[in-house]
């Protein structure tokens, strides 16, 4: 089984500070980490490559220190790591990354499964997983809490407020995984001493033949004007007495005390 | 001259810190009241690989050197300096005189499983008459055909009943004095091989001490570690490497109490104001800080001297000595800074305290070291 996981590098702090002229993070000084969703993310690979065999191999797009979060994940155990960095991918948005992913992922051969964390901790957007299935075609699972694997068929639990809605589909797929599905090994001397000596292949535009207008900032239409935390929206109160018909009577006359009927 | 650590070493550091700071810290303090030693806690651990850093890849390390483990004993020690001794029992007392002394198949046999985390280990030199003077060693092997025959008894073993391999020592021709002690690996279950009381003891709680009793143990000509007559050497040599563990373990304890102070004197207000805020309180924390980082240099420069195969005896005691003592110092202030609640089992630096004091006492108490660096001095 060919696993690819998607990994970020991002500072390690959830304070996001923006740079005010050109809207984008300012790394400078925030010590980075992997995103901790991805090595989540890889935790499950390495558990999948476990039961069924295969190689895991990681993938992120960044400067040359993100070779550091690959280095982390080869620690923890994964086969193989590619590194996407050119000052030509510089200022991409989830789109324009997406497209670079997709098409390295592409370049790297056959994949069975293809495995994101929800989310990055810093952006907290969530598009770029899926992003990836789009380009390349294939079915999309968001927010999995448990997967099964069976022959060429996968079953995952997808996790929602109020339950899970059970999916299947065929392989290919890409998946990004929540936090409950698994807690990240921890990386091994032997794993740490091995991935500091690898040397980790770095892939630039023209190495994935990437068309220019789709990478970096021409490629990314994304303007950020200003980012802030929403309001939370309170769940509202769940009514549910013994029948349907006392959970009715409850609400009649919870709405006429608060005057609303 | 750079004080930088290398990636290898600070990745080493980083993978201790992280396993302390998320498994051992937040169970430290019960497994101190309970006088627990656990046991899934060390085979995690091990499993990490932090007991093989420092051995080659063939004997089932990591091909690293000896202050990327040194790092680990003092973030594992940050967290529960039980558990750091019972590393740095396993690692510099058990297999590193099996690695510098043993024969290729004693490595393949018992420094492997040692190295890879499989085993643990212990090493049986002291005895009720034969402390800092192991000369009296009262433990005899005699030879009989293919096997020594052992009677005799160890105290204050460290990770004893645990542990599955044992470096023992005994006289094995009295005549001789201290050239007429030999070396033994000795295997957890061997017939007549059993332990003693549990000593209950004021620090490092999470680590199991106990008593071993030898009762007629048939030893394998082939389970001597060196030569007859070689074992003071070989104790003596795996004591100047366990003294830089030591070190480490005295070094994170009073990291840990030193940590606790400065956070605690920032939040404590009294006369509206942070208790850091007056000098009396600053200047400590400023001695403690310093005795602190001078116990730093001493401990990685005994290591570094270790690594570059460079004499390190000398060194190992004074890091010993000074590191100790240090901690002593540090975490006693410490409380101090904490005042009454310094003193409550509720905050950890009297835990720091008690366990500081074994530091200045094992592998060697602090006058013996004093005796080693005279000695080397006066040479």
């Amino acid at each position: 089984m060919e696993i690819v996981v998607c990994v970020k590098q991002v500072p390690d702090t959830t304070e996001v500070k923006i740079d005010p002229v050109k809207n984008t993070l300012i790394r400078e000084g925030v010590p980075s980490i992997v995103n901790p969703f991805d090595k989540i993310a890889v935790e499950v690979a390495l558990q999948l490559r476990e039961k069924h065999g295969g190689k895991v191999k990681v993938i992120t797009m960044g400067p040359p220190q993100a070779a550091d979060a690959l280095k982390e994940c080869l620690a923890m155990g994964a086969d193989e790591a590619i590194l996407i960095s050119d000052r030509a991918f510089g200022g991409a948005d989830t789109l324009a990354t997406a497209y670079a992913l997709s098409t390295s992922i592409e370049k790297m051969g056959p994949v069975d499964l293809i495995l994101c964390g929800k989310q990055a901790i810093d952006g907290d957007t969530a598009q770029v997983g899926p992003g990836i299935a789009e380009n390349l075609g294939m079915p999309q699972i968001t927010y999995a809490a448990k997967i099964e694997i069976n022959g060429d068929t996968i079953k995952v639990d997808r996790e929602h407020d109020d339950g899970y809605e059970i999916m299947e589909t065929k392989l290919p797929v890409m998946v990004t995984v929540v936090k409950s599905i698994a807690e990240p090994r921890f990386p091994t001397v032997k794993g740490t001493m091995k991935a500091n000596r690898t040397q980790i292949p770095v892939w630039t535009a023209a190495d994935i033949a990437a068309d220019e207008k789709r990478i970096g900032m021409p490629g990314s239409p994304t303007q950020v004007r200003r980012i802030f935390t929403p309001t939370q929206r309170s769940q509202g109160q769940l009514i549910q007495e013994e029948t349907a018909q006392q959970s009715v009577a409850k609400l009649m006359q919870l709405l006429g005390d608060a005057k609303v009927i | 001259m750079s004080f930088e650590l290398t990636e290898d070493q600070k990745m080493m550091q980083k993978i201790a810190r992280d396993f302390a700071e998320k498994e051992v810290a937040h169970g430290a303090e019960e497994r101190d009241e309970h006088e627990s030693f656990s046991r899934p806690l060390y085979d995690a651990m091990a499993g990490l690989g932090l007991t093989g850093i420092c051995f080659p890849e063939q004997y089932g390390g990591a091909d690293g050197d000896v202050l990327s483990y040194i790092l680990a004993i003092e973030e594992i020690s940050k967290a529960d300096a039980g558990l750091g001794i019972a590393l740095s029992a396993t690692v510099s007392l058990c297999a590193w005189p099996i690695f510098a002394y043993g024969t290729e198949a004693q490595k393949q046999k018992y420094l492997k499983p040692l190295a890879e985390g499989e085993k643990m280990g212990a090493f049986g030199l002291t005895e009720p008459n034969a402390g800092t003077d192991a000369s009296g060693q009262q433990t005899v092997a005699v030879l009989n055909g293919d096997h020594y025959v052992l009677n005799g008894s160890k105290i204050f073993i460290t990770n004893a009943g645990e542990a599955e391999t044992y470096i023992v020592f005994a006289m094995t021709d009295k005549s001789k004095g201290v050239r007429g002690i030999s070396a033994f690996i000795l295997e957890k279950g061997m017939p007549g091989f059993t332990f003693g009381k549990k000593e209950h003891k004021m620090g490092i709680r999470s680590s199991q001490t106990m008593e071993l009793i030898f009762q007629d143990v048939k030893v394998p000509v082939d389970q001597m570690l060196g030569k007859e007559g070689e074992g003071f050497k070989i104790a003596m040599t795996t004591l100047d490497g366990g003294r830089i563990g030591v070190a480490a373990q005295s070094l994170g304890i009073a990291t840990a109490a030193l940590d606790f102070a400065i956070k605690y004197s920032k939040e404590r207000v009294q006369f509206g104001k942070p208790i850091s805020a007056n000098q009396a309180i600053s200047f400590m924390l400023a001695d403690m800080a310093t005795k602190v980082e001078a116990s730093r240099l001493l401990t990685y420069q005994a290591a570094a001297l270790k690594d570059a195969h460079k004499p390190y005896s000398k060194e190992a005691a004074m890091a010993k000595l000074f590191a100790s003592d240090s901690a002593m110092e540090v975490t006693t202030d410490a409380v101090q800074v904490l005042g009454g609640y310094g003193y409550s089992r509720e905050y950890p630096c009297e835990r720091y305290m008690r366990d500081a004091k074994i530091c200045q006492i094992y592998e060697g108490t602090n006058q013996a070291q004093r005796m080693v660096i005279g000695g080397a001095v006066l040479r």
